[in-house]
């Protein structure tokens, strides 16, 4: 099915299926007009609704919705035109009614993909299906108190109620590299689209993944190791340490025990970042007799075609088009369009208006990447807050490009812009930087070929490169020639001495 | 006279014009809680401070001519199964003994918006569940025709409180029958609105398909004023109806000429008391004297009714019920560490809760739950929610031939307190002829059609189309001015409920 | 059952619950007389759909509110007995 590299030769696949649960960009919970903002001191974004107080009733929030759909649009899933709600009851303090909110037998949408490309070519095009795509409400934060002797744990339920977007693929991904990649692109996908932050560390975007292997035998026949859950993983990087350390311990086991996939239940693993090891986790008991049944305190909802083309329309370039569309039109690498979509719409942006202005998609491309980014990373901050604007450095790189200056001048001129806000032309103007006009300049190469004898005659002889060391003595000369004007009009008066 | 005297619709009147002031009024009424109440055991909770506070600031505002709202002066008793912010809510469970919502119930707002003076919360079954107010944590009530007998319920307290002019509205909540089958015990008269019609926001849940809140009095006159203040569109329920509120009260003057009574054979097979077939034959023919004329008609799943709300119900309920758990508010048991348990959080679970509910409770959220789990689901729920379809499909293709549904709203008249509390199932049947109107999500409305020759009341039930409230609470005012079996009162209570020397 | 339902029943009342159960199970038994082969269930008594509210703030209660009927606080967050093993599920 799908291609997947390894350096060794294993005698299995490693079959991976992600479920991924990403809280929606919006400003109130799912079902009650409570902040969804992250950080609150505890339990002071909560209401009768989201406490599940006696008598409260939800509301289901419009805008979460259609987040929601656009998500699924993206993901090239079929929309129900006729969706609803189901509560899916268990006893858990941080659920509060006793029962979540979410979607059951007609979720809102199913049968999509996400395709990964990896622009570094280290794994081939991995096309992911995507099982379904729903809405449900999140819970709140449960937190054991590990002083020694409480007992106790501390509910905050802040996060009940948050709306979350519940994505799950097929198992379509073959290694935990592929898996990296792919929740790489997903994440690129929402936060492009304006439907989640994908933060992990702030808890907007969790993954638990269903890893297993597949044997084949001596008879043609595959034997399935049992299916295995991993929860736990904080990041993408966890996520690939994870399935590499699950992968290499289910082969040991299957080694020793043989045992296949079959009349036990699903067995659920924990990861622990810091020893780097999966932990079987206790077995919950009728953890799967969830009782769903419709909820009856909401109305189904109905989704047109002409919805879907209404929430379509609105949605913006996914990130897969954004490069290729980059490619395309500025004729710069697939990596170098990599690079630029991964920093995000507002920088893809910034790249485009620099690009438009010199006309020239690589030189915008270097720039963005070597200086731009370099500061960035460096000092903090985002794009949109970068002193430099695009027309500024344009300006900046539109010199070098006349030969006012070389490159490394160029990236002394662009500190002091971006130290003290000046535009290029005052940049320069306040470092005291002056183009030396086409006439001095020859008139100064005429004197350094006369202070310098020697390197006159090695060029005259054909070694072109000790031109070189004219360009130390006409530097010192005057700190503002352009060097490779120098060379060339050194060589040119050179050969037109005869 | 006396303000117990006068009407709801009189009584907002008179304190209008000044003849009567809010704090005379809510004190006469107060006056009969205090004297009445101990022997009945209709409200859980008596505000007295407040509801005085309360009518005085009424007339403060009235004599000051600022305008008031269209309950101005009322006394209102509420059924503790609404949220009010200022008072314990506890759905007559001790699992929330002690619990105050930081909320009002949207009717309740309504309510004091409407400068209606709400007395207190009233007794009722625990959580709703059950037909004679005796599964209350905190005693049974007492009708008032007749003490050793059941009110009713799950409504009990507010019937038994209008029964006995402790109040001259009170708002009860009805699920398969809670609000018209007691106050067809009561001798009262009670509507239960067409689902959504009136907010479910604080209404403590038992079956959220089936649940409506509606007004209790003693005509469908004095129902009429208090539907115009409660029912309307909530945006905190999603299954409010946003269809506009008629003004009740001015649609009563109409005559029934026209009007066309369903009536269902299958209601008077065997196990209907012959004196209650009597009063609801009659009832029948003062409503063809008043112009209206009767036909037969088939509800051939009518006698499905009581299994499929005895599913649909407790499955919901088992849901609902979920959040007395002891974790964020309610009662939790004291820890008491025991190996039985497989954690401390699993025994607070189940102790609380066992300690919490009462027997009724535990049976529904037990029933409940087996009929939603795996393997049962389709046998039992979702084979009810089929049936429930049927049962409303007989509505709709009654309502074709009929503008109403008449009949008994219940099997016997009251039956003394402890007859039935042996077995569950008996228990049930009281239902009969209520539960199908939650299935369907249409209106109905009880009211007193005569008595036994014992003395107590006789209910009768209309049923509408839905959104049929105008004509229910016509067709029964039109009843009221041709009889006088709402206006009787239980003879032995004058005696208790009037003040020593 | 009662597990599920988190509900501890004594011995004396599992008896009791036991047959009360069984005969409620077998009334509503009676419904399997009934063909309902090509009937939908009805859940909503409504035909209502759509229902929304905008993506608009509206105040919360303060921790103060939101704890005072919590059976155990710390002024903070809710109380309950410690959870052995990891959290519930997803």
């Amino acid at each position: 099915m799908n291609a997947s590299t390894s350096e060794t030769q294993v005698p299995f696949t490693t079959i991976i299926g992600l479920e991924v649960h990403v809280q929606l960009q919006t400003l109130t919970k799912l079902f009650c007009g409570c902040s969804t903002a992250f950080g609150a001191p505890p339990n002071t974004q909560v209401c009768p609704v989201c406490l599940g107080l006696p008598g409260s009733l939800p509301v289901m929030n419009q805008r979460a919705f259609r987040l929601a759909l656009k998500a699924a649009l993206a993901l090239d899933c079929n929309i129900a035109s006729f969706t609803k709600w189901d509560r899916k009851n268990y006893f858990y303090p941080d659920l509060p009614k006793g029962y979540q909110i979410s979607q059951f037998d007609l979720p809102f949408s199913m049968d999509g993909t996400l395709e990964v490309i990896d622009p570094k070519g280290t794994i081939g095009p991995c096309r992911v299906g995507i099982v379904r795509v729903h809405l449900e409400e999140d819970a709140g934060k449960s937190m054991h108190d590990e002083t020694a002797g409480s007992g106790d744990t501390r509910i905050d339920l802040n996060r009940a109620g948050t709306p979350l977007c519940e994505i799950v693929t097929q198992p379509d991904l073959r290694s935990p590299q592929e898996a990296r990649l792919w929740l790489n692109e997903l994440k690129l996908l929402l936060v492009y689209l304006g439907v989640s932050d994908c933060n992990m560390q702030e808890g907007s975007l969790r993954v638990d993944a269903n890893v297993n292997l597949h044997i084949p035998q001596p008879d043609g026949r595959i034997a399935k190791t049992p299916i295995v859950e991993i929860k736990n993983m904080n990041s993408f990087r966890s996520v690939e340490r994870a399935l590499v350390y699950e992968t290499t311990r289910q082969w040991g086991v299957w080694q020793e025990t043989h045992a296949e996939m079959g009349k036990t239940p699903k067995q659920t693993r924990g990861w622990d970042d810091p020893a780097g090891v999966t932990r079987a986790q206790r077995h919950k008991e009728e953890s799967s007799d969830y009782r769903y049944f419709p909820e009856p305190d909401l109305v189904p909802v109905t989704v047109s075609s002409a919805q879907q083309a209404a929430v379509r329309s609105e949605m913006g370039e996914p990130p897969v088009r954004v490069r290729k569309g980059l490619e395309t039109r500025w004729k710069i690498s697939a990596y170098d369009a990599d690079v630029l979509v991964n920093q995000g719409r507002q920088l893809v942006d910034y790249f485009e208006e620099l690009a438009t202005l010199i006309g020239d998609g690589k030189i915008a491309s270097n720039w963005l990447q070597q200086d731009v980014l370099r500061t960035l990373n460096e000092r903090g901050g985002t794009i949109e807050d970068f002193p430099v604007r695009p027309a500024a450095l344009a300006e900046l790189i539109a010199r070098v490009n006349a030969g006012d200056f070389d490159t490394s001048r160029a990236r002394e001129i662009f500190s002091e812009m971006l130290a003290s806000g000046r535009s290029a032309a005052d940049a320069v103007l306040s470092m005291g930087i002056a183009v030396v006009g086409d006439d001095e300049l020859v008139a100064l190469c005429r004197d350094i070929l006369a202070a310098n004898p020697k390197i006159v005659a090695d060029v005259k002889g054909g070694k072109e490169q000790a031109a070189a060391g004219l360009i130390g003595h006409a530097k010192k000369k005057n700190p503002n020639i352009n060097p490779g004007k120098v060379r060339t009009i050194c060589i040119d008066l050179i050969r037109a001495m005869q | 006279m006396q303000p117990a005297d006068l009407s709801a619709i009189d009584l907002v009147a008179a304190v209008r014009q000044g003849d009567l002031s809010a704090v005379q009024c809510t004190e006469a009424f107060l006056n009969r809680i205090q004297y009445c109440n101990g022997a009945i055991n209709a409200f859980l909770n008596v505000d007295r401070a407040g509801a005085l506070a309360c009518a005085e600031s009424i007339d403060v505002r009235r004599r000051s001519g600022q305008p008031l709202g269209p309950l101005a002066g009322l006394p209102v008793a509420v059924k503790d199964a609404l949220c009010t912010a200022d008072l314990p809510t506890t759905a007559a469970s001790k699992m929330l003994e002690n619990f105050r919502p930081p909320y009002d119930a949207f009717v309740v707002s309504r309510l004091r918006q409407a400068d209606a003076v709400i007395v207190g919360k009233t007794n009722m079954d625990e959580f709703a569940m059950g037909g004679s107010n005796e599964n209350s944590a905190f005693g049974p009530v007492h009708n008032p025709w007749d003490f050793s007998r059941a009110p009713g319920g799950s409504s009990g307290g507010s019937a038994a409180c209008v029964a006995a002019d402790m109040t001259p509205v009170a708002i009860g909540s009805d699920t398969g029958g809670s609000i018209r089958q007691p106050a067809g015990l009561c001798g009262i008269t009670g509507l239960k609105p067409t689902y959504g019609r009136v907010s479910r926001r604080g209404l403590i849940a038992f079956a959220s398909s089936l649940d409506q809140i509606g007004p209790m009095a003693r005509s469908a006159a004095d129902c009429a004023l208090v539907l115009e203040t409660i029912a309307g569109h909530d945006p905190g329920d999603s299954t409010s109806l946003t269809d506009a509120v008629p003004r009740y009260t001015s649609l009563l003057e109409q005559p029934l000429a026209g009007v066309r009574v369903g009536r269902v054979p299958e209601h008077f097979a065997a196990g209907l008391d012959p004196e209650v077939a009597k009063g609801v034959e009659e009832a029948f023919a003062v409503l063809k004297a008043a112009g209206a004329t009767v036909h037969d008609i088939a509800m051939p799943h009518a006698k499905y009714g009581v299994a499929t709300y005895y599913l649909v119900a407790p499955c919901e309920a088992s849901s609902n019920l979920a959040r007395y758990d002891g974790a964020h508010y309610g009662h939790r048991a004291s820890a008491k560490p025991s190996s039985a348990f497989e954690s401390p959080l699993i025994e607070m679970y189940c102790r609380s809760r066992a300690e919490g509910f009462g027997p009724e409770v535990k049976r529904r959220i037990m029933l409940g739950t087996y009929a939603l789990s795996s393997g049962y689901y389709d046998a039992y729920y979702a084979k009810a929610l089929k049936v429930r379809r049927l049962i409303r499909q007989d509505y709709l293709d009654a309502f074709e031939h009929v503008d109403l549904i008449g009949g008994p709203v219940s099997a016997t008249p009251a039956f003394k307190l402890g007859e039935k509390t042996g077995d569950p199932l008996a228990m049930y049947l009281v239902d009969l002829y209520t539960v199908s109107t939650n299935l369907a999500g249409v209106g109905g409305i009880s009211f007193p059609c005569g008595f036994t020759k014992s003395g107590l009341p006789i209910g009768f039930q209309l049923q509408a189309p839905a959104l049929g409230e105008p004509l229910l609470l016509r067709a029964s005012d039109r009843f009221q001015r041709l009889t006088d079996w709402h206006l009787r009162r239980p003879p032995n209570l004058t005696a208790l409920c009037t003040p020593k020397g | 059952m009662a597990a599920l339902a988190r509900l501890a029943l004594f011995d004396h009342e599992l008896a009791t619950m036991t047959s009360e159960l069984s005969n409620i199970v077998g009334f509503v038994s009676l419904l399997e007389e009934l063909d309902t082969t090509n009937v939908d269930p009805l859940a909503h008594p409504l035909d209502a759909e759509n229902v929304f509210r905008d993506d608009v703030p509206s105040p919360s209660l303060s921790t103060a509110e939101a704890l005072q009927s919590a059976p155990r606080h710390d002024g903070q967050y809710f109380l309950v007995p410690a959870v052995l093993g990891e959290s519930g599920a997803a």
